[in-house]
């Protein structure tokens, strides 16, 4: 018994030693390996008798688990060790910058675009396009302007160079030659946008040589000024995003639309900018009317059977309103600085369940 | 146009103030643009009396004055050498802003002596631009009198006469339809013929083409000279200059009225006939006219030309300008009126070709009211007569006016059919009859006509200076607007169906997709001119002679962009300059290849000029594969069949040769091109490469498969693990290993689901002009565990295919 306690005790303290794994396993093959100490005395237990055996076998086989116990401690407590070594030697310094990553964003001007269709989509307007080199007559014939009428002078024409055949092309003054198409290639009811680019020749603070806009056509029987008046207040209303958009009609001229109006929106101009929804000043943000009986007619459609409405607003300027741009030029610039400060977020597509933007 | 509050009460009895007539005007559509009123500048200014005046005790050119103001009296220091005692003279208070000096009053001593306020000349009322000492005004004028009425000044108004309103050139045509908007009463605006005593010595003929109608008047024994002051002052008010009573008769007619007359100095007539005619040129040599404006303009035959010894001396342009050699002057004994009517279209052309810019030019080129020339005649005549004396001619009148308008047929309830506006049908015929427009019972119209109208139905007359209202709809819009458009009712749109699937078309919807997805994947939106310049366009394929613009904006802007990426890289270069190089940009527009509307396309293109700032971790800035891997993406995105897409070596000129392809589902299905952008062309741009960047032609990707439902395949996942084998291979070097790849993955359609490129070498143990491409090919059995002999069988047609496409197994 003697010889157990002195091979347990010393075993035990071998374990205790051991430094590291390697060593760890030098003494687990010594002990319990094939040769090993404690494998030895169970080998003995062979030539006993069985008395003898009995008593013997339990207390080899409980040094032998005694000290399996213990190695595999020994072993898990220096692995936990080396591990943690290991762990603070790959330390990182996480106050340093991650890749660069560019952010990207939508030019303000096709946010309000995208604004402006998502409000006429859930009016059940659809979306019709057009080219913008333009012929004269879809747009200024169809429109009714007058040959050499000084209305198609105000409008600034960019022209080409007249043709062998006499016949001059231009880029479209606005987008109702795309109402023209619309008109001309369906029957009503219509009810449509139709967004784009169109141009004069001007250039100021507050006038660019190209422009985008939103015009919109409503086709039906029955349809009236009233109904003008509310799909402007209602898309207004929505645009803005606020309860308190006040709005006037004035009666203005256009040759194509007859009555014809501009429409006001009530403003602050007080501080130097320009605040929707507050304030006694009046801005003119669109101009509207009832579809001419000359533009229906020269369109194939009989004034007296159907009648409707045409709008058009300036995409750009109504961008600048809402999100406080101050100069139409800017969003011209591409300026890297100016696109990162007003550009929207990919993410940030106008919906009915998320808002505009 | 300008007018002022007195001139509208000549022909307007009103109380309204000048901000309520301004919101009258407003919502009857004369759109205001402009009020200045004199009241609100010279609001503190007012009538004094000098009293006193002693010699400054500091100063020799000082004056120290008593002053009795509507203050009390008060002592002021003033420079001015007229100030003297008696003096009835304008008091500005402490406080008070003087707008010809552009100060505000303080009280502080003027060499030792404390100033109470300031005695004012014109110049520092703005009241004329120079002025020499102080105000001398009537002794009349009470103390406290204000400036404004002591100096006769009243309220400007300017407005926008939209094209279709000549009649608003006119004070008496703003007073009728203010008057119809209830603003106050139209007083009778009717003129009284006066008789001729005798015959015209000057007869005129007219041509039809350059003057359609021309009445005259002969006014002997006048006495010309400066014009009264009211008259004066009435023109000063809004801005003209007066000349002379003769001219400043015509001029305050043309205001008045809308009816431009010219007044010629008989005495300065050759010949007794005035004949209208076109211009000549190249008949008698070129035509001249120098005009009053003293100007020396050369005469078309485009233009009206009035002229006198036998149709051979010009002495006008017709509608536009009188000619120097006949006009009026103090010494004018006899005078000839014309009041004439000149086609619209020829007076604006005769207008832009001479870059004249007269009343009488803007007026004839608005159209001048037929009905006029003779009323215009007597109106000058009564003037001249009360201004001038003198005796008149019998009234001449020679050619032939427009035909007056025609009847309307309108039914009163048309009124709220088109704008909504519930209104008694008596008070849309009133507010015609107001504005000058004649109703009849509808039995003078035609049978025809007569057959189909309602009961209700009147026949309305414009006015013959309301040549712009042609039809009911226009009816419509003059009782709309008298009546208010405030009144206009708010009615909802008729639901109708939406389109289930959305309103845009595939394009719409891609281009919207675009957006969003460039934006995310770190590129930034930009909205570019349509333009740039022809050089450069021509470096990208565009500048053909039919998008060249006669009129751009700029010479550099002169011709339509044939491609996006011109303008993206110009910006880039714009940043750069500025101290950005760093760009990562996107647009989605048109692109312009011809002047039909088939020719023009919807583009996406975005660009990349890596610059970014260093960073610690050494990571690639993005090259031309970071473009294509952005632009696969987005391909993907789009729902282009990428997988079927090839890619070709040969892309456009603009691109690096050795750097760049094009996508396409066959040579002439080309759908995006992407690369580096040829440094010959930076270079040309003064732009710093290098520049990545693809662009997309939406058009090119075919629409999608309309499907019937939106249901999806099954999904069926393998229960079998996939295993992977590589392969190497050498191939020549300027073998594209994409067709390498392509044979791998083709080589069994079944079992290889993908294979992938991922090593491509060069150098020690690869033959000179080789390289070993090294491909994954993945595979996924299908029904069962593939065995060694499958797996050996598979590589083998791998290597094969691998051959057939110049591959060699290396080994």
């Amino acid at each position: 018994m003697t010889d157990l306690n002195t091979l347990e005790s010393d075993v035990l303290a071998q374990v205790a030693r051991a430094a590291d794994l390697q060593a760890l396993d030098a003494v687990r093959v010594a002990a319990v390996g094939k040769t090993g100490s404690i494998s030895g005395l169970l080998k003995t237990l062979g030539a006993m008798s069985p008395e003898e055996r009995k008593t013997q076998g339990a207390a080899i086989n409980a040094l032998r688990d005694k000290v399996a116990d213990a190695i595999a401690a020994k072993k898990a407590w220096l692995e936990a060790a080396e591990l943690d070594a290991r762990l603070a030697s790959e330390t990182l310094d996480l106050s340093l910058p991650a890749p660069h990553r560019r952010k990207g964003s939508v030019h303000p001007t096709m946010q309000t675009m995208d604004e402006m269709i998502a409000i006429f989509a859930e009016m059940g307007f659809a979306v019709a396009e057009g080219p913008d080199i333009e012929d004269d007559f879809h747009n200024f014939t169809a429109l009714n302007f007058p040959e050499k009428h000084p209305a198609r002078e105000m409008h600034d024409t960019f022209f080409f160079n007249t043709k062998e055949n006499g016949e001059r092309m231009l880029l479209r003054t606005h987008t109702s030659p795309v109402q023209v198409r619309t008109m001309v290639s369906q029957k009503p009811p219509i009810r449509i946008i139709a967004p784009g680019r169109t141009y004069r020749v001007d250039n100021d603070a507050t006038h660019t040589p190209v422009f985008h806009q939103v015009e919109g056509l409503v086709i039906d029987k029955g349809i009236h000024m009233g109904h003008l008046k509310w799909t402007l207040e209602t898309f207004l209303a929505r645009f803005f995003e606020t309860d308190a958009v006040t709005t006037q009609f004035r009666p203005h001229h256009f040759p194509f639309t007859e009555p014809s109006a501009e429409m006001d929106v009530q403003c602050d101009r007080s501080g130097g900018e320009i605040k929707i929804g507050q304030g006694t000043s009046w801005l003119e943000i669109l101009g509207c009317g009832m579809v001419h009986p000359n533009v229906l007619r020269a369109c194939g459609i009989d004034p007296d059977e159907y009648q409707g409405f045409a709008f058009g607003m300036g995409v750009d300027r109504l961008g600048m309103l809402k999100y406080g741009m101050p100069d139409l030029r800017d969003m011209w610039s591409s300026d890297v600085r100016w696109l990162s400060h007003y550009g929207f977020s990919a993410f940030a597509a106008p919906n009915a369940a998320s808002g505009l933007s | 146009m300008k007018f002022t509050l007195s001139w509208l009460k000549d022909h307007l009895e009103t109380t309204a103030t000048v901000p309520e007539i301004v919101a009258a005007m407003t919502m009857a559509g004369l759109e205001v643009e402009h009020v200045t009123d004199p009241a609100t500048k010279l609001a503190p200014f007012t009538v004094c009396k000098i009293v006193e005046a002693a010699r400054h005790p500091n100063a020799d050119r000082l004056q120290v004055c008593q002053v009795d103001t509507v203050d009390g009296r008060k002592e002021i220091v003033c420079g001015a050498p007229n100030a003297r005692p008696g003096l009835t003279t304008i008091y500005a208070p402490i406080g008070a802003y003087v707008p010809g000096l552009d100060v505000t009053l303080v009280e502080k001593p003027v060499r030792g002596v404390v100033s109470n306020g300031m005695l004012c000349s014109a110049a520092e009322l703005e009241y004329a631009t120079e002025s020499d000492g102080i105000m001398e005004l009537p002794d009349a004028l009470p103390v406290g009198t204000s400036a404004v009425d002591a100096l006769g000044l009243e309220a400007v108004i300017d407005f926008e006469v939209t094209p279709n309103r000549p009649d608003w050139l006119g004070v008496v045509g703003i007073a009728r339809d203010l008057a119809a908007a209830g603003v106050g009463k139209l007083k009778d605006v009717s003129i009284a013929p006066i008789a001729g005593t005798f015959q015209s010595p000057i007869t005129v003929t007219v041509d039809g083409e350059a003057c359609p109608a021309f009445a005259g008047r002969y006014i002997r024994g006048v006495k010309n000279g400066p014009s009264p002051k009211w008259l004066a002052d009435r023109l000063t008010a809004i801005g003209l200059r007066p000349i002379n009573a003769l001219v400043d008769v015509t001029n305050l007619i043309s205001y008045d009225r809308a009816r431009p007359l010219h007044v010629y100095d008989a005495a300065k007539l050759s010949g007794t006939v005035i004949s209208t005619r076109l211009g000549r040129h190249g008949v008698n040599g070129d035509e001249h006219l120098i005009a009053l404006d003293g100007k020396t303009y050369e005469l078309t035959p485009e233009m009206s030309v009035i002229a006198d010894a036998s149709g051979e001396r010009p002495i006008g342009l017709g509608g536009v300008m009188g000619g120097e050699s006949t006009g009026c002057s103090d010494e004018t004994v006899d005078v000839f009126v014309e009041s004439a009517w000149f086609d619209p279209i020829r007076t604006a052309q005769t207008g832009r070709a001479t870059g004249i810019a007269s009343d009488a030019q803007y007026r004839f080129a608005r159209t001048v009211d037929t009905g006029s020339l003779v009323d215009g005649i007597e109106l000058a005549t009564k003037l001249i007569l009360e201004l001038c004396g003198g005796e008149p001619s019998e009234v001449l009148f020679v050619g032939e006016v427009l035909p007056a308008p025609k009847p309307i047929l309108f039914d009163p309830a048309y009124v709220g059919q088109l704008s909504g506006l519930e209104i008694e049908p008596q008070k849309s015929l009133k507010i015609l009859t107001d504005l000058g427009f004649k109703l009849d019972a509808p039995k003078d119209v035609s049978p025809t006509e007569f057959a189909t109208h309602a009961e209700s139905a009147v026949c309305v007359t414009p006015p013959t200076f309301r040549r712009d209202v042609e039809g009911k709809a226009d009816l419509v819009e003059e009782v709309a607007r008298i009546a208010g458009y405030g009144a206009l009712p708010s009615t909802p749109l008729p639901e109708v169906a939406r389109a289930v699937g959305g309103i845009l078309t595939a394009k719409q919807a891609r281009a919207r997709t675009a957006r969003r997805a460039l934006a995310a994947a770190g590129y930034a939106e930009a909205v570019t001119f349509s333009f740039t310049h022809h050089e450069t366009a021509a470096l990208f394929g565009g500048g053909q002679p039919e998008l060249l613009l006669a009129n751009p904006i700029a010479s550099e802007l002169d011709c339509m962009r044939p491609s996006l990426l011109p303008n993206l890289i110009d910006a880039a270069g714009r940043n750069a300059r500025q101290g950005f190089p760093d760009a990562a940009l996107f647009e989605i527009g048109p692109t312009f290849h011809g002047e039909r509307p088939s020719d023009q396309r919807t583009v996406v293109a975005a660009i990349l000029a890596p610059k970014a700032p260093r960073g610690w971790d050494k990571a690639a800035q993005g090259d031309v594969f970071t473009v294509k891997a952005d632009l696969l993406a987005l391909l993907e995105e789009l729902g282009a069949p990428v997988a079927s897409l090839q890619t070709a070596r040969s892309a456009s000129s603009w691109w690096h040769p050795g750097r760049s392809a094009r996508l396409q589902l066959g040579p002439k299905a080309v759908m995006a091109e992407f690369g580096e952008i040829h440094p010959a062309v930076l270079k040309a741009m003064d732009v710093a490469g290098p520049v990545y960047g693809f662009e997309i032609t939406l058009e090119a990707i075919p629409e999608p498969k309309k499907k019937a439902i939106k249901t999806r395949p099954a999904f069926s996942p393998s229960a079998l693990m996939p295993l992977t084998r590589d392969f190497a291979f050498l191939v020549e070097k300027a073998k594209p290993a994409g067709d390498l790849v392509k044979a791998a993955a083709g080589a069994d359609k079944v079992l290889i689901t993908a294979a992938r490129v991922f090593d491509v070498y060069e150098g020690p143990g690869v033959p000179v002009g080789f390289k070993s491409v090294a491909i994954e090919v993945v595979v996924q059995p299908r029904e069962a565990t593939l065995t060694d002999a499958d797996i050996e069988a598979l590589s083998a047609k791998v290597v094969a295919a691998a051959e057939k496409a110049g591959g060699k197994l290396r080994s």
